[in-house]
């Protein structure tokens, strides 16, 4: 009888079961309690650092930055760490003056959520700048939404305009099939990565419509924050 | 003493390390028993995350963490662990040192996150962990459960690293980032795609039984 045959026919008593997966369960937990707390300032420190980054990247020209976060029809300026709302981040030149609005944004893509940052700029009435958070595509074809430099020229200069009464778009952003981009607000779509640049197409699409008009309206008071 | 007797205790002490039962343990999953091409075990991480030699790496070391500290508390403990709840025992360890890596992962890169993504947490249901654990963990001392561990792993990083390696130069063109080819290669975009996984692994599995056939024949 070999050591496995004769520790299964000793049957261990409940207690001692119970007492080994509680023990054992402890253990695991403070483990688990120590790495995350141990890791988390780092982990939000990188992701602040990545998100810095992005808005950098998608409004041209931009030195300092603001955050404000929508409530209602105004926007309050934040600092610090916000969850769960809808923020925006203002940028400014040198001398002060507003150069362009960064808007966090998410939608459904192929394989999940997608979240995407893009600049919109009130003088010039237009998309600036665009940049992918948060992507699980499909490598290869999905994520040519991150690095086809066709596809991002899209997003240097999308049009956004305002109709005459200032609260609806004009025309609403959409993704078009590759080679058949003829207007300034539709984005030309990725051969290959059809979802996901129609997903991305959409995704811009709804949050230009709601966006836009509010971030015009405030233009004036995202100009006056920085001189107080 | 001349040259010759330095070479023979050279030879010496090369063939007692070779043949010492430490360096057997840690040999055995890097080559003998290799977890990716002779046990074929862990084959989910293996074709999905090794588009780039990078993720290969990244992945290879995080399961060899895993299979590392998980073999070590486990060995540990296999004196305490009643027969009847050992394999609840075994995953609730071994996630946690899942959520551990995870963890340490996303303080490392979020790029490096952004890539593995989903697969950290799957690591939790590589049959290599969970394998070693009730093989060889619960029934052999820590010493040798800890080179149990880390030659398993390392053998896991070598299988990662071979399949990365091959669809990251065919299918990207470039190896750990670099560019290898000149702008006129036309990159096999199959290769980092699902597909590319079974290809290259029967690839490798094809190297590596030829081999051992000609061995046996011989």
């Amino acid at each position: 009888m070999n050591e496995a045959q004769k520790n299964t026919t000793e049957v261990a008593s409940s207690s001692k079961m119970l007492t080994t997966m509680v023990g054992i369960g402890v253990i695991c937990a403070l483990l688990i309690v120590l790495s995350f707390q141990g890791t988390l300032p780092r982990i939000e420190k990188l992701k602040a650092e990545a998100l810095e980054k992005a808005i950098f990247n998608v409004i041209p020209g931009m030195v300092t930055k603001k955050t404000f976060r929508l409530e209602g029809n105004h926007f309050k300026e934040v600092t610090g760490k916000v969850k769960d709302a809808q923020l925006v981040h203002a940028g400014y030149d040198k001398d002060g003056k507003l150069v362009g609005v960064a808007v966090e944004a998410s939608g459904m893509g192929f394989a999940d959520v997608l979240r995407i940052l893009y600049g919109y700029d009130p003088i010039k009435q237009a998309v600036v700048g665009f940049y992918v958070l948060e992507s699980k595509e499909t490598p290869g074809l999905g994520d040519k939404i991150e690095k086809d430099p066709a596809f991002l020229a899209n997003f240097e200069a999308l049009d956004a305009a305002l109709s005459e009464d200032k609260n609806t778009l004009k025309n609403t952003v959409v993704t078009v099939k590759h080679g058949t981009k003829k207007n300034a607000w539709e984005v030309d779509g990725i051969t290959g990565a059809t979802i996901s640049s129609r997903a991305i197409g959409n995704i811009m699409g709804s949050s230009t419509t709601q966006m836009v008009p509010l971030l015009y309206k405030n233009k004036d008071f995202f100009e006056e924050k920085p001189n107080q | 003493m001349n040259i010759e007797t330095k070479n023979r205790a050279n030879d010496g002490f090369w063939a007692n390390l070779a043949s010492s039962p430490s360096t057997d343990e840690f040999l055995k999953g890097l080559w003998r028993e290799n977890p990716v091409f002779v046990q074929v075990l862990g084959m989910c991480p293996t074709l999905a995350v090794t588009n780039t030699a990078q993720n290969g790496l990244a992945m290879g070391l995080a399961t060899t963490f895993v299979l590392l500290m998980s073999n070590i508390l486990i060995s540990s403990l296999r004196n305490v662990i009643p027969k009847q709840v050992r394999i609840a025992s075994y995953l609730l360890i071994i996630a946690t040192f899942v959520t551990m890596v995870d963890y340490l992962i996303q303080a490392i890169s979020v790029e490096l996150y952004k890539a593995l993504g989903a697969f950290i947490s799957l690591i939790v249901v590589n049959c290599v962990i969970l394998g070693r654990a009730e093989a060889f963990a619960s029934k052999n001392s820590v010493w040798k459960s800890s080179l149990d561990g880390l030659g398993m792993g390392s053998g896991f990083i070598l299988g990662l690293l071979c399949l990365g390696s091959v669809r990251e130069l065919l299918g990207n063109g470039s190896f750990f980032g670099i560019p290898v080819f000149a702008d006129s290669f036309q990159e096999w975009v199959i290769m980092i795609l699902p597909p590319g996984g079974f290809f290259t692994l029967a690839l490798w599995l094809l190297i590596f039984n030829a081999r051992k056939q000609r061995k046996l024949a011989s």
